[in-house]
This record gives structure tokens, C-alpha cells and sequence, in this order.
């Protein structure tokens, strides 16, 4: 990090005096030091911020015309697919890009999981990720309710009434989300103003996100410090900016790929029918991103004990740094969490399976037992692995596994 | 193995969360010439097309989000402006109020919305039974199985089995539902004359009126592939450009 950046240019200096934001750009975050070992489960960092942006972007356009009504919503969106002009085309980028966004969050959180990204000193890094995912789901949510289709209202009315859950005051909070009786016009208006509102807010966290990210500096794939003033990082820029921006083209091509050629295949055929207050459709199915958390949801027969479930498998994540005891970081060190860690992936896919399936029969126990497991994942074996588990020794440095035999020896009796 | 996980992770979260749901049935598959990555729509079936929609379906069925100026627009039917003029003209819709705060019907004209057959919605029940004929404009994307279903069912009427009970009002599909439906078969032999002096068999028929309703629920598909075509070739020209700078770039750290 170069501390002495100076802007050259004497508007640059003038400018620079009272707002130090070249200093900011070209003395702090281009030169900052970046581990070279990162690989390529490193850059959704910068692919999320890219979604960002293209939904905040796209949003603002469709923003201009929507008519968030219960009576015009449904043809509204249409209009915009057959009258506006490359409307189809901001549509589908904006619907597909939720998905793009989800694909590349999950992506992005398993990372942190099997590289221990969230662990001291990274906790807030973290933590304030749970809170931008918990943003992400409220806002994916109330954007797949704007279109007034099937899905959308069914969606909409099956969320909304898990709020009657709560004792007591439950059926006056509903009534007041709704701003009436029913699922309609006043609950489409607030959805509306919140779901613009919301990445707005996303994008805040974001920049604490990346500043609290900047105090201590990346993990790695090693999972150990970087050695101050070795050969341990490379600048940002180029490096990294060119990495993540090649990684950003290959998942644009993919994203490109759904927008262009199958731009409703993540969607539900049922959501190009308009809202029917009157007729329930045969199977309510959330957007495939919710299936896990939908799975959790339906696996108990209690709709209060339902959605206190819900709400934890999510908010448990804010307490991973305190409930996983390992001191170490990457899970290349750690045999037994490394086994752990599939499995829990593959109880998620599991969970998600199931929250497509009607809940009944074999799938409902199925469900049960992968719940079960997906908590106990969280509360019994993270914090016990730390103390059961036998790491392999941790090089001692970012160099040091890519150094040859000689050079290792060489900086053994150097250290010596 | 860490990669076979991820290959099935991936087929799980885009193949079986959506699955169709099993039927006894499955929907025909003829071929579709708007299928594929360069698929577009065949201008001549569009047309026979919307000639079964008017002399056929639009007895009952709506189709409120297309107007009249739809069917010269590059990517459908492409009909000249004069046929779509005179197309338009042979429906009357409600104008006005004029100077004398009088409502009066007039010919339609492109700007105007397809003609629906019914006042409201409660007309549309009334006269059929109490099942109300749903809007055509986006029905193949609403349908699951899409143009593959409804080209399907328009010809899956046949004989009920004979420990079926049919209701009044109700109809033997294959393809259906339960196998019942409320529309009575559309389709017969040399139902419409087509004016290109295509053989009208209710397949064709069936084929034309499909072809148009996918393009009446997609309109701008063409455009779409076409646009999608030249930007995945610009990203992976540019993947290609970004590789290599990025290989340069991290040549000399180890």
C-alpha cells in the first residue's frame, strides 16, 4: 500500500485536499494487497457486486414503467415485453438476474464456509454478509410479487399470513402489512416502494462489507495470515481487477445464455397467469432459491414452530464464527470438517429437492431428517469438530507450498 | 469427486426442481420451427394462424394484450398494412363520448386491442357454462409443456372410455387434466378455408393456431435470439482477450 500517493495533476491535488477520494482509489484500494494464492471460488465478490448493480440499473427502468396496481400490474409487465422498447429484453436481465445473483451468493457463501473466511478476524465481514443475504431474500421476494401473476399473488399470501403465527398480535400485524383484509392493491404498493428501497440498502452494506474486508485483507485458500511485506500478495490492480473481470465475462456468457435463449425456464408457467384471488393454485412453489429454507418451513406440522425454524437456519449463520471452535481457517487442513462440509452442501441440494416435492409421505420425513441435520450441522458438529478433529500442520507461509524443496530449505536456515 | 458434486448439485437445481409433473399423456412434440437456438416462427403458418384464431377461437377466447398494429410488426405474421387495416376494420369497437357526449361504435383501426368477444367476465361465464374461456395473449408460456401442450389438446378430443362418466358442459381430452375439459372440441376437417390453399386438417390447423398463439405470448423472440447470438459471441471474444491478459499479468508470480 502506498501511503505517499500523491495526485499529480494540480486539479487532482486542489480536489484531492478536501476530499481525499483519489487517495482513497489510487493509494488504498488499486495497490491493495491481495493474497496470489486466490483462486477462482474468489472472485463471486466482485460478480455480486456486478449483479447488483445490472438489477439496481435494469430496476430503475422498469421502475419507469410499472404501474404497481392490483388491476394494471399483470398487463403493466406485459407492456413493457411487447411495447417498450428492449423492455423484454431489461425484463428478463432483471428476472434472470435475481436468479444469477442467488446461483452466485450461494457460491460465494460456501466458499466462505470452506475457507473459514468468516473466522476471527473476519467476524463482521460476515455477519454483515447474513444481513446483505437476509436483504437479498426480502427483496427477491417482494420483486417476485410486482408481476401480479398466480405466483406472485399465492406468494405473496402464503408469506404474508406467516405473521399470524405470532402470538397474540399476529393477525393485527397481517391486517397492517396488508393494509386491509386481503392480499391486494395497498400490500402491491408497499411491496413496490420496499423492493426499491432495499438494494439501496444492499449496496450500503455492501461498501461496509468490502471496508470491513480491507481492514484485515483477504483469507486465502491456505486459510493463514499473510506475512507482512513478503512475496505472500500481489496488488489489486492488475491483478486481481483483470482476474475478476475474466471470471465476470465466463458468468456473463451463462447469464447471457438464460436471458437470450431460456428466459423463462427458471420462472413458474403459472406467474403468466394473472392474480386470481378466488383460485389457489395446485402446488404454491417459491422461486428455486427458497426451496431449501420452503423445505424447513413445511417440515413441521406447526406453522409458528414453521417459521421460527425458517428464520433460524438463517440468522444461525450469524453465529458461526463462535459456533465453529477450529482455530484453523481452511478446510485443506481440516480432514473431517472438509467431509462435513459436502455433506452439508448435499443436505442443502437435498432440502431444496424436497421444497419442490409436495410435503407428504416419504418426502415429508426426508425433509424432517434433513432439517435435523441441517441444524445439527450448525449447533452440535461445528463446535465439536474443533476439539475431536487432528488439522494437518499449516505452511508457514502463502509461499511456502509452491516453493521448491531447495527454496523451503534455503528459508528454513535463513529463518534460522 | 468434489466435481461430480458440483455437476449434480447444478442438474438438481435446474432439472428436477421444475419437473413436469407426471401424466399419463405426455403432450405431442411436433416439430417447431421457433425452436432452438436460431428457431424463428414460419410467417405463413403465423398467418394461417391468426385465421384460426378469428374464425375459431376468438368466438370465445379474448386476447387483450395484442392490437391490431401486432400483426405488421417485424418478428409475426408480418402482414402488409393494408391486410391489417382491413383486418381491423371488420370489428367494431366502442368510441367516444363525441361532441354530443354520445358514445358510438367504429371500425377498428391498427392502434385498437384485439376485439373481445364478451362485455365482462361474468358474460364470458354465462354463456359457457360457468367456465370462463381464459385470454390467449400469453397462454403458452402459462401453460406447463407450453406450445407442445395446447397444439396437444386442441387435438386430443376422442371417445370417453366407456366407464367414463362425462358431465354436461364437459369434454373427453387426452391431454386434459383429469382428462375432462369445458371447451368443446374446436377443431374439425376443413374447419376454416385457408386462403393459401393449405389443407385445413385440424392438425395443420391445430399447428397454425399454436405457432401464432407462441408468437402472440413472445412476440420479440426472433429479435431475442438474434440479439443473444451476438452478444454471447462478443463475451467470448472478450473471455478470450481478458484470459490471456490475465496470463500475462500473472506470469511472473509464483
Amino acid at each position: 500500500m502506498s501511503d505517499n500517493y500523491e495526485p499529480s495533476s494540480a486539479i487532482g491535488k486542489w480536489f484531492d485536499k478536501r476530499l481525499p477520494l483519489l487517495t482513497l482509489f489510487a493509494g488504498h484500494v488499486l495497490p491493495y494487497p491481495t493474497p496470489k494464492n486466490l483462486n477462482y471460488w474468489w472472485t463471486f465478490g466482485g460478480i455480486l457486486t456486478f449483479c447488483l448493480i445490472a438489477q439496481i440499473v435494469t430496476g430503475l427502468v422498469l421502475a419507469m414503467h410499472y404501474v404497481a396496481d392490483a388491476d394494471q400490474a399483470f398487463n403493466s409487465v406485459e407492456h413493457i415485453m411487447r411495447d417498450v422498447n428492449f423492455g423484454w429484453m431489461l425484463r428478463y436481465i432483471h428476472a434472470n438476474g435475481a436468479s444469477m445473483m442467488f446461483m452466485a451468493v450461494y457460491i460465494h457463501m460456501a466458499r466462505s464456509l470452506f475457507y473459514g473466511s468468516y473466522k476471527e478476524p473476519r467476524e463482521l465481514i460476515w455477519i454483515i454478509g447474513v444481513f446483505i443475504f437476509l436483504l437479498m431474500i426480502a427483496t427477491a421476494f417482494m420483486g417476485y410479487v410486482l408481476p401480479w401473476g398466480q405466483m406472485s399473488f399465492w406468494a405473496a399470501t402464503v408469506i404474508t399470513n406467516l405473521f399470524s403465527a405470532i402470538p397474540f398480535v399476529g393477525e393485527s400485524i397481517t391486517n397492517w402489512l396488508w393494509g386491509g383484509y386481503a392480499v391486494g392493491s395497498p400490500l402491491l404498493t408497499r411491496f413496490f416502494t420496499l423492493h426499491y428501497l432495499m438494494p439501496f440498502l444492499i449496496f450500503a452494506l455492501v461498501i461496509l462489507h468490502v471496508w470491513a474486508l480491507h481492514v484485515p485483507g483477504n483469507n486465502n485458500p491456505e486459510g493463514i495470515d499473510v506475512v507482512q511485506g513478503s512475496q505472500d500478495t500481489v496488488p489489486f490492480h492488475p491483478h486481481y481487477v483483470v482476474k475478476d473481470m475474466f471470471a465476470l465475462v465466463v458468468f456473463l456468457v451463462i447469464f447471457a445464455g438464460f436471458i437470450f435463449f431460456v428466459p423463462n425456464l427458471l420462472g413458474h408457467t403459472d406467474n403468466y397467469i394473472p392474480a386470481n384471488p378466488l383460485q389457489t393454485p395446485e402446488h404454491i412453489v417459491p422461486e428455486w432459491y427458497f426451496l431449501p429454507f420452503y423445505a424447513i418451513l413445511r417440515s413441521v406440522p406447526d406453522k409458528l414452530g414453521g417459521v421460527i425454524l425458517m428464520v433460524s437456519s438463517i440468522a444461525i449463520l450469524a453465529f458461526l464464527p463462535w459456533l465453529d471452535t477450529s482455530k484453523v481457517r481452511s478446510a485443506k487442513y481440516r480432514p473431517l470438517y472438509k467431509q462435513f462440509f459436502w455433506l452439508f452442501i448435499a443436505d442443502v441440494i437435498l432440502l431444496g429437492y424436497l421444497g419442490s416435492q409436495t410435503a407428504d409421505g416419504l418426502f415429508l420425513l426426508i425433509a424432517r431428517i434433513a432439517t435435523a441435520y441441517y441444524f445439527i450441522h450448525f449447533l452440535v458438529l461445528m463446535p465439536l469438530l474443533g476439539f475431536v478433529e487432528k488439522t494437518k500442520p499449516l505452511p508457514k507461509s502463502i509461499s511456502e507450498p509452491v516453493l521448491s524443496k531447495e527454496e523451503r530449505e534455503g528459508q528454513a536456515t535463513q529463518s534460522t | 469427486m468434489k466435481k461430480i458434486i458440483i455437476k449434480i448439485t447444478f442438474g438438481f437445481l435446474f432439472l428436477t426442481s421444475y419437473g413436469f409433473a407426471a401424466e399419463i399423456h405426455e403432450p405431442l412434440h411436433p416439430d417447431w420451427s421457433f425452436e432452438g437456438p436460431f428457431g424463428i416462427y414460419e410467417r405463413a403458418s403465423l398467418q394461417r394462424g391468426y385465421q384460426v384464431y378469428t374464425e375459431v377461437c376468438s368466438g370465445c377466447h379474448s386476447m387483450d394484450l395484442l392490437s391490431y398494429r401486432n400483426l405488421i410488426e417485424e418478428g409475426g405474421p408480418e402482414f402488409s398494412k393494408e391486410q391489417a387495416k382491413a383486418m381491423a376494420a371488420m370489428f367494431e369497437v366502442e368510441d367516444g363520448p363525441n361532441e354530443d357526449g354520445e358514445m358510438y361504435m367504429r371500425p377498428a383501426i391498427l392502434s385498437d386491442y384485439f376485439v373481445s368477444p364478451w362485455e365482462n367476465k361474468q358474460q364470458a361465464r354465462v354463456a359457457n357454462g360457468g367456465a370462463y374461456p381464459p385470454d390467449l395473449s400469453v397462454i403458452v408460456k402459462a401453460r406447463e409443456g407450453g406450445a407442445d401442450y395446447i397444439y396437444s389438446l386442441l387435438i386430443g378430443y376422442e371417445d370417453p372410455p366407456s366407464d367414463m362418466e362425462i358431465d354436461d358442459g364437459v369434454y373427453y381430452n387426452i391431454y386434459a387434466k383429469g382428462e375432462k375439459i369445458a371447451m368443446p372440441q374446436p377443431l374439425y376437417e376443413d374447419g376454416v378455408e385457408y386462403t393459401d390453399g393449405t389443407v385445413a386438417t385440424p392438425e395443420q390447423m391445430a399447428h397454425d393456431v399454436t405457432m401464432f398463439l407462441t408468437w402472440a405470448a413472445e412476440p420479440k423472440l426472433e429479435a431475442r435470439k438474434r440479439i443473444g447470438f451476438k452478444v454471447i459471441s462478443y463475451l467470448i471474444i472478450l473471455s478470450f482477450l481478458l484470459y490471456f491478459t490475465n496470463r500475462r499479468i500473472w506470469k511472473d508470480t509464483h
